[in-house]
């Protein structure tokens, strides 16, 4: 957008293989992705299990290497540079996982201080009481270990464990789908609010949509580790171009009876196929409605159109 | 003149004959009133269900919704008589297709289970044994229910598994469930669930654990059978998203009870109990970017639950009974029944 980006990634990809490093299949689960997001903004990721976007999450954070492209923070490469790991952080999308069971909450969102050596003693429980206060719980939370919360409540400590090293850049996987409707909103408010105080940005990996919509700028559609739509986000969702986009826009639940009556029938078809096995040509042709020859042949390359979301098709609905 | 009005009288009879046609064919397959479920634990009895009352008629959907801890699948476990714990379960009444469940013994109602009523559950790679092949867990329904042979429960099994739409199912029959994805696992469990056509599915989450474009595919699977084998369908569920989708008919539970029955097309429209409004302000849309509006507080603890309705401490249209008398659940002229002193009342300008 118009501020410069302060997380920016260039032509990542992950190999992963299957079966062993020797004899197994490499598959790619992310290839040549790039994004970039500025401070007060949010760039959802969407997609199907399988598509990539939790390995793009885990290497922007650092917990996976990616083994072609880059990532930089406010233009330096990021490498092994703590100082700089710091400024990224991560929310993980199960809230009953990702708390360790047998540390006191305090300990849990003290560990970014620790490790980065940033509060000792009574600085780290004031720090760890502030943080508490910030996501909407009582400080009073900080001697109770996890079991004692609700699902809302410790995906809120998991936000204010990231949140303690002040980083600059949130990468959140998925933060709201294991919860309820109600609580759900609590949490993707609780998001926005402090991105406004924080000046944060945000990156937020999703599959379902409305909750994409409620709190993100700009939308990037993934399909088998490829980027196949980027653009502002109601570009991106309440008008998509790339049939892949339009398939999930389908088959989102609307709590809308009219609309969501008009959407039978037509979810995207098939399931994703094995990311060991894409097939050639543009990964998406096998459940593609608009298929040609020359989408068998050669992968499409994203390309940005004027006004519009950069669409990686041959032939995308004009809108 | 005289034309016109017989024209009407016409139109007016054939009108009320198609209605008693339709009522004929709706008729209810599972009826459940006053029911009660209620779990003695260390810290006291936990009233998980609470005088729940609901008709299921033949061919139709209708929803259960509410938030984790509401009592939506512990009323669904006790009309499949599989509540687990120790449990006292009461009711006026639980007629399932012309059985009385009350007086029925384990033996005979363990007998109408997949035959009459079966249950599609949420976590497909948990409900399939994955030390059997497909064929074989398919396959067993048949032999056992039906007492075919193994040649012809295969063969039926192949066929079952073509009807939820899982490809070259000749092939796929031998495989075991982990050779399959999580939205072809719920397909099999579905199969699984259809297989003896029963007159009423209940599905519990049935598309919660999978993605998005799954989801939408399983659901339009379940309304397609629903059509073909003309089953009542007990959907159980906390997205307004499925319900929207799916449903005919929505009951929203609170608490252990039902606050708001009706229409899908009504209560989405005009929500009258303010937990219902509540619900549906907190749900994301697409196509508006509103402030979703989250419910404050948290769901009551069911040992001790808040004298009077259970959602006056998070509920915004709060007044001087709330507190004091329980709300009971009335239907109104509408059709519509809603458990509120001040419900909500419907802007005239809605369309």
């Amino acid at each position: 957008m118009s501020a410069d980006p302060i997380l920016e990634a260039r032509g990542l990809s992950k190999t992963f293989h299957a079966g062993g490093a020797m004899f197994g299949k490499q598959f790619h689960a992310v290839k040549g992705v790039s994004l970039s997001v500025a401070p007060g903004e949010t760039l959802a990721v969407v997609g199907e299990s399988g598509c990539g976007k939790s390995t793009l999450a885990r290497m922007l954070v650092g917990l996976e290497t990616p083994d072609e492209g880059e990532i930089l923070f406010q233009g330096a490469p990021i490498k092994r540079d703590r100082a700089l790991r710091r400024q990224v952080q991560m929310v993980f999308q199960d809230p009953y996982l990702s708390l360790n069971p047998r540390r006191t909450v305090l300990d849990i969102i003290a560990e970014p201080l620790d490790v980065h050596g940033l509060a000792r003693g009574a600085a780290r429980k004031a720090r760890v009481e502030e943080l508490l206060t910030a996501v909407g719980l009582d400080p009073v939370a900080a001697s109770r270990f996890p079991h004692e919360f609700s699902g809302g409540q410790r995906q809120r400590i998991g936000i204010a464990r990231a949140l303690a090293a002040e980083p600059s850049v949130l990468v959140c996987d998925e933060p709201v789908s294991a919860l309820d409707v109600s609580v759900q909103a609590q949490v993707v408010n609780l998001l926005i609010d402090l991105q406004k105080r924080l000046d944060l940005a945000i990156i937020f990996i999703a599959h379902d949509l409305a909750v994409v919509r409620a709190i993100s700028n700009r939308v990037m559609v993934m399909y088998l580790g490829r980027t196949v739509e980027e653009g502002a986000a109601e570009q991106v969702l309440v008008a998509p171009r790339h049939p892949y986009a339009i398939a999930l826009r389908g088959s989102a639940l609307e709590p809308d009876p009219k609309l969501a009556r008009l959407a039978r029938g037509t979810a995207a078809r098939g399931e994703p196929p094995n990311p060991v096995n894409p097939p050639p040509g543009c990964r998406f042709n096998p459940r593609c409605s608009r298929v040609t020859a020359e989408c068998r042949v050669d992968e499409p390359m994203l390309i940005q159109a004027q006004g519009h979301s950069a669409v990686a098709c041959y032939h995308p609905v004009h809108n | 003149m005289t034309e016109a009005v017989s024209r009407i009288v016409v139109q007016f009879f054939s009108e009320a004959s198609s209605a008693m046609k339709e009522q004929a064919d709706q008729r209810t397959v599972l009826s459940v009133s006053g029911l009660n479920v209620s779990f003695n634990t260390l810290r006291g009895e936990v009233k998980a269900v609470s005088d729940v009352s609901f008709d299921l008629r033949r061919g139709e959907v209708l929803a259960l919704v509410g938030e984790s801890g509401s009592g939506k699948s512990v009323t669904t476990r006790a009309v499949m008589g599989i509540v687990r714990g120790n449990a006292t379960i009461k009711a006026d009444r639980m007629n399932l297709a012309g059985n009385d469940l009350l007086t029925l013994s384990e033996e005979e109602k363990r007998k109408l289970r997949g035959r009459v009523v079966s249950l599609v559950f949420q976590d497909a790679l948990s409900a399939l044994n994955p030390v059997l092949s497909i064929g074989d867990q398919l396959g067993e329904l048949y032999r056992t229910h039906l007492g075919v042979s193994r040649k012809e429960a295969r063969e039926r099994s192949i066929e079952l598994l073509r009807s939820v739409h899982i490809a070259s199912s000749e092939r796929r029959i031998d495989d075991y469930p982990h050779q399959f994805s999580g939205g072809m696992r719920q397909r099999i469990l579905i199969a699984s669930a259809i297989a003896l056509k029963p007159e009423v599915l209940i599905a519990d989450e049935p598309t919660t654990a999978l993605d998005v474009t799954v989801q939408a595919q399983i659901l339009d699977l379940l309304d397609e059978l629903r059509e073909e084998l003309g089953m009542a369908m007990l959907l159980i569920t906390h997205d307004l998203g499925v319900v929207a989708r799916t449903a005919e008919r929505v009951a929203v539970m609170y608490a252990g009870r039902l606050v708001e029955t009706g229409t899908v097309d009504d209560l989405f429209r005009a929500p009258a109990h303010p937990y219902t409004a509540a619900l549906m302000a907190s749900a994301p849309r697409i196509e508006t970017v509103e402030r979703l509006e989250p419910i404050k507080g948290s769901p009551p603890n069911l040992i001790a639950p808040p004298p009077g309705c259970a959602f006056n401490p998070r509920c915004t249209h709060i007044g001087d009974l709330c507190t004091k008398v329980r709300p009971e659940l009335v239907m109104g002229a509408d059709g519509r029944a809603r458990a509120c002193h001040y419900p909500l009342l419907e802007t005239a300008n809605v369309g």
